[in-house]
Parts: C-alpha cells; structure tokens; sequence
C-alpha cells in the first residue's frame, strides 16, 4: 500500500481517475478496483463517495461491492496471504497448508493478525498448478508448500528484521 | 505507423521474419556451427516457471551473457506456457533445438559456457525419461501425440512484441477476411468447419455467430469470455498471456463477419500478467492501425476495451458476464432472449471463449476442410487440457477431439505419481464429473463425455488416485459451488446449501441411506429448476461419483469407513502390541489423548483423538500405529 499519500490525496487521485472515464457509470467496477488498490481496501465513505460523484444510489454501489469476492470492506495486514483451493491444490494437500498457515499466524482465513502484519485469505487457482499446493504472499506464488519448516520459512522473509 | 493496405502488412511481414527466424528451424543446428547466427534463449514465462522463478533466470542470463561477452549475439526472452509445467522453470534455445529442464539461476553459468562457448550440451539437464533413462535434447515425449493449434504460437513468439505475431502469420487472416471474403463466407467457413465452443456448451461457433448477424440492430457487440473459472485451470490464461494477438485478430475477423464494431475482452482481475499482455497488444495494434478506424484501408472500423471480473464464477455465465460489463452484480437472468438477440446494452451480442477464438485465425487462413480432418464425427479440431493433480507429467496439452483419456493419462501425462493407482479423471470443473477407470479408453469429445456422466467444461482434468475419498471430491464441489452461487434463485441458494449439508454428514459418519436417496432427488430437482448453467450444473460431481463410486459413500454411511483415508471423523489411530513403550507419540500429542507407563504398549483416549497423525508420524517403530 502506499501509505505515503494522505486520505485526501486518495481522494483526489480517485476523483481525478472518475473525471477522466468517458462513461462513468458503466465503468463502476473499473473505478471500485481502483479505489481498492489506493485504499486498500472499501471503506463505507470511499463508496459513498463514489455513488455521489456518479451520481447513483449508494446501495447499487453497496450491492456491486458485497456482491464480488474481490472487493472487501475490511482492512488489510501489511501482507495478504492467499491459499490456493482450486482443485489441483486440493487434491494436493491445500487443506493441510491452510491448517498449517493458521496455526502459525494464529488466525482463521479472513481474519487478520492483531499486530496486522498478515491477513490470511483463500483464492481458487492462479495457474501454477503443477507446483501444487501453493501459497501466495502478496502476488509471489510459493509453490510445493508441503512441509511446515518450508511455510515458516516463507512467513519469515514478509516479517520485520530481528 | 499505421498499415494502409495488405501490401504493407506483407512487406512488415517479410522484415519482421528475420525476428523468428533462429527458431523456425525446425531440425537441430550443429551447435559447433551455429558461432555468428543470433541465437534465441526462450526461458519460460508461463505461470508454473514464473512463479519457480524464470524470470530470475532470464536475469542471470542476461548478467552472465554480457560478462562473457556474448550479448550482442544472443537474444533472451519470456514468451508464453512450454505447457511441461512439470519440468519447469525451462528454456530452448535456437536454432540449436535444445531444451533445458528444472533448470536454476546456478546452472547458468554452466549453460552459458559450455553450451554456448564450448558448444556442448549440458546432457544433465537434458529430459530423462523415467523409464527407459534415455535423454532427449529435442522431440520430448510429452509433446508426441499433441496437435497445438490454439497454442501455436503459445511459448514460441515474443508475446508483447506484434512483429512476431505478424511474422508468424498474423492478422494475416484478418486480411484475407477483409478482402477476399464476405461475411457470410467468413460464417459458412466456420459452420463448415465444425468448431465448437471451448467455453463448455460446445456450441457451434459458425451458428452463433449467424444468429448475432441476422439480429437487426444500429449496434452489435462482439465478447471475448477470458473469466476462466474452472479452479484448476489455465489454458485460457496461456493463450492470453502467450499469444493476445491471436485473441485480438479473432475478434476482429468476428467484428467483420458479424457487423460490430466495437469488442470487450472480459478478463479476470486475478489475471494481472494477462491484463498486461492484452493492454500492450492492444496498444500495439492500435499502432498499427489494425485496431482502429479503416482498418488495412478497408471500410472496416473496430476497436476493443477491457472490461475487468472482480472475483465472481458465475460471471462466466454469458448473461451475468453481460450485466458485470454493464457495471451491475453480475446475476445471469433466463435465456432466451439470447444474447445473439439481446445482450449488452441490449443490442444483439457475440460472446466466445479465448481458446474458441484463438482457433479462428488458422481456419480462416488453412481452410474449413483442413480443420474438419482433425477430430472425431461430431467434435472437431483440438482441445486444450490443463492437466493437474495426481498425474506425473503435470501440464498443458493440447490435443485432437478423440484421443483418449489413457492416451493423455498414462501417455502425455506419464501415468500416476509415486506409482499410485489411478482412480478417476475430473473433467469439467465444478459443472463436470468423475470418470472412472472402466472409461479411460473412451475417446474425448463432447457428446462421449456427456454419455458417461461427465463434460468438456473448460478443458481443466484433474487425475484422482487410490488416496482420494470421492465423497470429499463432490464436497470440495458443491462447497465451491455453494460460496459461488450468485443467490438469485432458491433452487441454486439453498439447493446447493443443503447438499453440502448431506454430503458433510455423511463424511462424519453420520449420514444414513436415506440421506443417498434424498440426495440424488434434491439433485434431480436443482438439476430441472435452478435458472443458470451454475445452478443446472452443480449436482454434477455429486451425480456421477454416486453412480460411479456408490460403495464408497456406503462405506461411509454403513461401515462408517472412508476407504482412502482422507475423512477424518471416520479414522480411527490405534497402537498395537508392537509398541515398546518410548513416550514419543504422547509428548507429541495435542490433546494430551495418549496415555501409558513407560516401556509399556500406549492407549489412544478415542474421545480426546482429533486424528491429527501427529502421534503416526512421531512413532519410530514400524506398525506400532496404525490408521483405519
Ligand atoms: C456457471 C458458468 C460459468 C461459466 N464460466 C465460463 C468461463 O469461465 N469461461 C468461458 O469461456 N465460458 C464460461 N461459461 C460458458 C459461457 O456462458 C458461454 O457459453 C461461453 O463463453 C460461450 O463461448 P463459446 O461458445 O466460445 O464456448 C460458463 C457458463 C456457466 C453456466
Ligand atoms: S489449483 Fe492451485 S494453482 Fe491451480
């Protein structure tokens, strides 16, 4: 995240990207994924803001956001953790890995860890299926995370130094 | 600069060969000869390698080239998918014909001087069979049997430079379209043709395409589906990622046939490398001018624009893809009206899947006859498989309709991993089934798959072994089904629900026969009544297991027993008289269920067991615990 820019040069980078969309309206989900990577994540004011500068209810905006996965209206830790649970992972040890990441980070998929370091998640394939099963650590794919030395050893590297 | 007629496409065609030229040898280069030819070393970008690391090794490449002086000479690049994921990360290099396997950023060095100054192949890298020991420098039995014409040009050209499309043959079709055939030729060439849609249905793409034509409208829309949502699957994604203009040209050649001027790619936001390739194709082609206004010189205008998923299976489905580009919740509604008739903003619309448009430009170029040859009766031309799971050769194979299961199996795939006994095929993602062993044999197309309870789906085929519990399979399923059910209709919200709901019963031990019965009635009834392909579809997996693997959801019901060992309700961990005693498995275990004075066989507390293995896998001594 870039966390160098205040909430109001968000906002202005947001509007700046509204304003320059031919069709505004119809390019909801375009702008929903661009406020998702400024923002990290939807908060209830940047969708509001968004229904009001499209001049759309707040609810369509509301139902596109809860209605794919994709968009999520809490916060993220500093690291997204995804488990793979598309199938060549699953019939190779996924719900193992998962067990194993929530043990380590001490969290269940979909929450966050206190210190908000890692949030851990699950997706379905990302195509590295020969490498099954994998974890995805902020968009670097592990592959063949069977043992948990290797998975700690890959936590590791996204930790603070000491 | 912009192309104004086909003359000029010909003649930066003839320019840009030379770019290709290293690599349209086909037959090996005496290495020792090749000193002052520009060689190209392809170092795999598809996804497996990626991520294993290529691109760290296209680094060094570069780093140790240059140190010995040689980068002037020798061209490095990532194109697409090789498809032999399982021997990644890999590299070519031409016109030497030589491929490396699983190859690191420390054996570079070793390629780079003894491969490309001493002229000697690194035969450790080599690919070894498994069986017979012998290596192969070139020819790799992974890709006999295979057919690629989807893939073509998939891990073979530069896919973010358009020269190399162009010298491979593109947008060539596009010309020949744009003016030396009508559109209904373009039509009737695919009708003959025979091919199918590779998004799942199967439905005749000559046919689809005449329906959106006949529609009167001021506008049509000409989709191309790239929401890939078979998890397991990839084929989609390679053609994107290794070969967009293919995709870009197809739809081109749509847009003139059928009377649109404007496209939409539907791509999934998990896709970040193929949304990159696809903004760069289309730049470059705009550039061109071979997306645009007049395109080649012709009357023709058509440009495409990028619609982005958000993380939602059912905006597969072509009318929920539709309301997703519309900026909406992407929820399908009933057909008809199609939408040939009425689809994006309700002008008649053309939706087609990548691999079925990548297949366009070689039918258009090679002729419908040609294409026609490939295949069985009913189902023509190729299929691309992503191969996964069990199977040792994992990867992507493209192969003609009518090959069989066993042939991509045991042949391509190189049978089962560690010797295992295979169990079933699943094919056709969370809308398809498992086949079983007694139909290997049957050839691959779409109405064989059908008849034996199975389907095409999108191409994903995930081999099963002794060690997989068919009633965790179909749970897997209608899990994923379940999550992805877009909730409209009550059929597929709460059909879906209560499915799961037997099947998580019946893999704690706790299900009952009438459980089965009621089971495959409410699967009949989802089946009839729910409103989308989703819906119809998600009683699949659970279907054809119980019609194929019946005994082993008995197994479970009555003997309460999972025979593969996977459902842990129904393990039970023993210690047997071969214990000596040492306390291992106690200190290990979680919930302190182990229990016995030292030197003396242990006892597992069954209440307390949460069947971990943990004890299993502390034991020291050979059958002192064991799992049943
Ligand atoms: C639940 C569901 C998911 C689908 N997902 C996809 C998909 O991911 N990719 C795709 O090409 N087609 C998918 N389809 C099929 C499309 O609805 C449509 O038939 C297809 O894109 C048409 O292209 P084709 O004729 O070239 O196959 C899906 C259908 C259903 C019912
Ligand atoms: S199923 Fe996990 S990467 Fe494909």
């Amino acid at each position: 995240m870039c966390n160098s820019d205040s909430p109001n040069e968000f906002a202005q980078k947001l509007d700046n990207y509204i304003d320059s969309l031919p069709n505004k309206k119809e390019n909801l989900i375009a702008i929903l994924h661009y406020a998702q990577e400024i923002y990290g994540w939807l908060p209830d004011n940047v969708q509001w803001h968004i229904a009001q500068k499209l001049d759309i209810p707040s609810a369509k905006v509301y139902g596109v956001v809860s209605f794919y996965s994709y968009f999520t209206m809490k916060p993220r830790g500093e690291h997204v953790v995804n488990v793979c649970m598309g199938t060549a992972c699953f019939v190779r040890g996924a719900e193992k890995l998962k067990n194993e990441l929530e043990n380590q980070l001490k969290i269940k998929a979909g929450e966050t860890t206190p210190d908000n370091l890692f949030t851990l998640e699950t997706l379905r394939c990302v195509g590295a299926c020969g490498l099954a099963p994998v974890m995805i650590v902020d968009g670097e794919v592990h592959g063949k995370m069977h043992e948990p030395q290797e998975i700690n050893e890959v936590l590791a590297k996204y930790r603070p130094e000491g | 600069m912009k192309l104004k007629d086909t003359e000029e496409l010909n003649v930066l065609k003839a320019q840009s060969l030379k770019l290709i030229e290293a690599r349209l040898a086909k037959e090996g280069v005496d290495t020792k000869n090749a000193a002052g030819l520009v060689r190209h070393i392809l170092v795999c970008g598809g996804p497996g390698c990626h991520s294993s690391g290529s691109p760290r090794i296209a680094e060094v490449l570069e780093e140790e080239l240059d140190r010995a002086g040689l980068a002037d000479q020798i061209k490095v690049f990532e194109p697409g998918c090789f498809g032999f994921c399982e021997k990644g990360p890999m590299i070519q290099i031409h016109p030497d014909n030589v491929t490396y396997c699983e190859v690191s950023p420390e054996d570079v060095s070793t390629i780079v001087q003894e491969h490309l100054i001493e002229g000697k192949q690194v035969e450790r890298l080599l690919f070894m069979d498994p069986n017979t020991k012998e290596r192969f420098a070139a020819n790799i039995p992974f890709y006999n049997n295979q057919l690629r014409i989807a893939l073509r040009n998939v891990g073979y050209i530069a896919p973010e430079n358009i020269l190399e499309y162009i010298a491979a043959d593109g947008y060539q079709a596009l010309a020949k379209v744009l003016f030396h055939m009508t559109p209904l030729e373009v039509i009737d060439t695919l009708k003959v043709s025979g091919l199918r849609g590779r998004g799942g249905a199967g439905f005749p793409t000559g046919v689809k395409w005449e329906f959106t034509r006949r529609s009167e409208a001021d506008q049509r829309y000409i989709i191309c589906n790239a929401d890939e949502g078979d998890p397991g699957a990839f084929m989609d994604r390679s053609v994107l990622e290794g070969d967009p203009h293919s995709v870009l040209e197809a739809m081109l050649i749509a847009g003139a046939a059928i009377g649109s001027s404007q496209g939409y790619i539907y791509v999934r936001a998990e896709y970040p490398a193929a949304i990159h390739r696809l903004k760069i194709a289309i730049e470059q082609a705009r550039e061109y001018g071979l997306l645009g206004k007049q395109i080649l010189g012709s009357d023709f205008d058509f440009d495409i624009e990028l619609k982005y998923g958000a993380g939602a299976f059912v905006c597969g489905e072509e009318t929920a893809l539709i309301h997703s580009i519309e900026g909406s919740r992407g929820e399908p509604t009933v057909k008809p009206p199609f939408p040939a008739q009425k689809g994006l903003w309700g002008k008649p619309t053309c939706v087609n899947n990548v691999e079925t448009l990548a297949n366009i430009p070689p039918i258009i170029l090679r002729g419908a006859e040609w294409f026609a040859k490939i295949g069985t009766e009913k189902s023509k031309g190729t299929k691309v498989f992503a191969l996964a799971g069990k199977v040792n050769n994992v990867g992507l194979v493209e192969v003609p309709m009518g090959t069989t299961l066993r042939e991509i199996i045991f042949g391509i795939g190189g049978g089962i991993k560690r010797h295992k006994t295979f169990k079933a095929a699943q094919t056709g993602g969370p809308s398809g089934g498992c086949i079983p062993t007694k139909y290997l044999d049957s050839p691959i197309d779409y109405e064989s798959l059908m008849a034996i309870g199975s389907m095409m789906g999108s191409g994903g085929l995930i081999v099963l072994d002794e060690d997989d519990c068919m009633v965790e399979i179909a749970k897997f399923f209608l899990e994923f089904t379940m999550d992805e059910s877009c909730g409209r209709c009550t059929a597929c919200r709460v059909g879906t629900k209560r499915l799961h709901e037997i099947l998580q019963k019946i893999t704690e031990g706790r299900g009952t026969l009438e459980d089965l019965e009621n089971l495959e009635k409410l699967c009949n009834i989802i089946k009839d009544t729910a409103l989308c392909g989703l819906g119809q579809s998600a009683p699949n997996p659970i279907l054809s297991t119980l019609k194929y693997f019946r005994d082993e959801y008995i197994a479970h019901i009555v003997d309460k027993t999972c025979p593969a060992g996977v459902c842990k309700s129904l393990l039970k961990y023993e210690i047997t008289e071969k214990c000596v005693g040492c306390g291992r498995c106690a200190k290990q275990c979680p919930t302190r269920a182990i229990s016995g004075s030292p030197k003396k066989r242990h006892v597992i507390d069954q209440e307390r067991c949460l069947k971990c293995g943990a004890c299993m896998e502390q034991c020291r001594v050979d059958g002192a615990i064991i799992r049943h």
